[in-house]
């Protein structure tokens, strides 16, 4: 299996197909039926997110390989307009888009690891990560 | 895609089997709306064994057509939701609190009847 690939967010429909792929990653590598769904979910987010606000971008998911542990990173990147409150993004229920707000913070409760690089009018890059249990 | 919305005596069954895309999505809810507005059914039952993912926005829209029907005067039931979706949907603060849920199929055309009195 190769430990790098990319899928490019340009249309609504690649949100599927990220999430697609994510999934089939995640259980390539040992996650479970709960795991392979909340990675499964979180990509979505993510790459609605990408779809919604910056219009394109990519989703890169890396398989990292520990001493003893497996696990997937998954990373979120656009050159799309930036989150310049990235605190208020991070609050349960807070929407722009008139959606739910669960989106970045059930993304971060979803994943093991989390982190987020915005730069205004440069774009976001959203890096989290995931291990097999 | 169109997801079939098939009428069984004053009810409405739907079986989600695919990804649903966020087009898809919306395109159910029309269609779901203008089928009840149309045949007058008074309990709908939406059946999710086969859905694998529910995210924020696919919630949304389900959560908002089981409101609308409301609106209109059905009732809308969610049934088979599976653990893995259960669990994901909590993870991401998703309660869908003010949806009436049940096991499945069979669970959910007896819930509809409790609710409606029937």
């Amino acid at each position: 299996m190769e430990h790098q690939s990319k899928v490019k967010i340009k249309k609504e429909w690649d949100i599927v197909g990220a999430r697609q792929m994510g999934r089939e990653r995640a259980k390539a590598i040992g996650f479970g039926t709960v795991d392979q769904a909340r990675i499964a979910t979180a990509i979505s987010e993510l790459a609605r997110n990408i779809f919604l606000y910056a219009h394109k971008g990519e989703i890169t998911f890396n398989v990292m390989e520990g001493m003893n542990k497996k696990g997937l990173q998954i990373i979120a990147s656009d050159e799309g307009p930036g989150i310049s409150d990235i605190s208020k993004v991070m609050e349960d229920g807070y929407s722009t888009s008139g959606g739910l707000g669960a989106g970045l913070p059930g993304v971060k409760r979803l994943m093991d690891q989390f982190d987020i690089v915005s730069e205004k009018d440069k774009g976001t890059v959203i890096t989290t990560l995931k291990w097999v249990r | 895609m169109r997801i079939p919305i098939l009428k069984l005596h004053n009810y409405l069954l739907v079986s989600i089997q695919i990804d649903l895309d966020d087009q898809t999505a919306i395109q159910f809810q029309e269609d779901l709306l203008s089928k009840i507005h149309k045949s007058g059914s008074s309990g709908v039952v939406i059946d999710l064994t086969s859905v694998d993912i529910i995210d924020s926005f696919i919630a949304k829209v389900l959560g908002d057509v089981v409101s609308m029907s409301n609106l209109m005067g059905t009732k809308v039931v969610l049934t088979g939701i599976q653990p893995a979706v259960a669990m994901t949907l909590i993870d991401l603060g998703i309660h869908l609190q003010n949806v009436p849920t049940a096991l499945d199929l069979e669970q959910g055309l007896i819930k509809l009847r409790q609710e409606l009195e029937e």
